[in-house]
């Protein structure tokens, strides 16, 4: 992957925090020391070649009102994954679905992260996704602790 | 504080997508039928009020030429607390987080090369008290969308 230095400095200039002001791009964009239209117009690309997953804001899930979230760890046969995925991903309470590997006392290959308003209906959302899917085998596993939870600062080396 | 139905919408939006426009929120404002002004002045409310963790651009890590991974750790329970400090200290782990289970610490490391994420997981490995780590890498990302509808 070959990235110029003015796409690293974009990426750099906007992995951080992206002001709340009138025209926030301008401000970026003479940081950097390139024009406002360059900027969007790369914006536009990255987005478009899928580098960009988003430009908005992720809220403080507790703080708006979805003070309970859990990974649902699951049992799927390889051959029903990409069925499973499709119907768990459609609901807006699954913000992260991933398959992962194995290990000899950990059988789970299928992770889902859900956010609902308490442990109760974190349960119970869990019991409709099995329902749904036909999946029986899975575990929830609550957050006890948050010791960190940072954005990556990517180019920094 | 509680959020009113404005702010709900406002925030809806805001999750949704910032436009690449020289003026994003007088987009945004035009969407909720108010000024531009009241439409900075309430996000900059909210953000110091905490409920909105970041404005800002979010990467495909896999498309930067990074990878990551998520690893599960068994710790003896007097370690726990250590270990998390130690596991915190590095820029590329991202999250970490203590969670209910026989694997007591999750945390997710974002590395450019596989040399590094080596080098951190045996460090870690070998920090008193650790048990064993599950190192669990995706093949197959289907939904990374933190968006929260709010009601």
């Amino acid at each position: 992957m070959n990235f110029t230095e003015t796409d690293k400095k974009i990426i750099r200039a906007l992995q951080s925090d992206f002001p709340i002001c009138s025209e926030p791009y301008k401000v970026i964009a003479e940081d950097i020391g390139i024009s406002q239209e360059e900027l969007l117009q790369r914006l536009e690309d990255m987005k478009k070649e899928g580098i960009l997953r988003k430009m908005g804001a992720v809220l403080r899930h507790v703080e708006v009102g979805f003070k309970a979230n859990a990974l649902v760890v699951w049992v799927v046969p390889p051959e029903k994954m990409d069925e499973v995925a499709a119907k768990m991903c459609a609901h807006s309470e699954v913000t992260h679905c991933y398959d992962r590997n194995t290990a000899p006392d950990w059988p789970y290959n299928f992770y889902t992260m859900i956010h609902m308003d308490s442990k109760e209906s974190c349960i119970e959302f869990a019991r409709e996704l099995s329902k749904e899917t036909g999946i029986d085998q899975y575990e929830l596993q609550f957050t006890e602790r948050e010791w960190k939870k940072t954005s990556m600062q990517y180019f920094m080396e | 504080m509680e959020l009113t139905a404005f702010d709900k919408q406002l925030l809806n939006i805001l999750q949704g997508g910032v436009q690449f426009v020289p003026k994003p929120y007088e987009a945004m404002a035009r969407q909720l039928g108010v000024s531009e002004d009241r439409v900075i002045s309430r996000l900059q409310e909210l953000k110091k009020d905490g409920f909105i963790r970041k404005v800002g651009a979010f990467f495909n890590s896999d498309k930067l030429g990074y990878s990551g991974t998520l690893v599960a750790a068994k710790i003896e329970p007097d370690y726990v607390e250590d270990v998390a400090t130690k596991i915190n200290e590095y820029p590329e782990i991202t999250h970490n987080y203590q969670r209910s289970c026989g694997y007591v610490l999750w945390f997710t490391a974002i590395t450019n090369n596989d040399e590094r994420r080596n080098q951190i997981l045996s460090e870690i490995r070998a920090l008193p008290g650790v048990i064993s780590l599950l190192d669990l890498y995706s093949q197959k990302k289907y939904k990374i969308n933190v968006q929260f509808k709010l009601k």
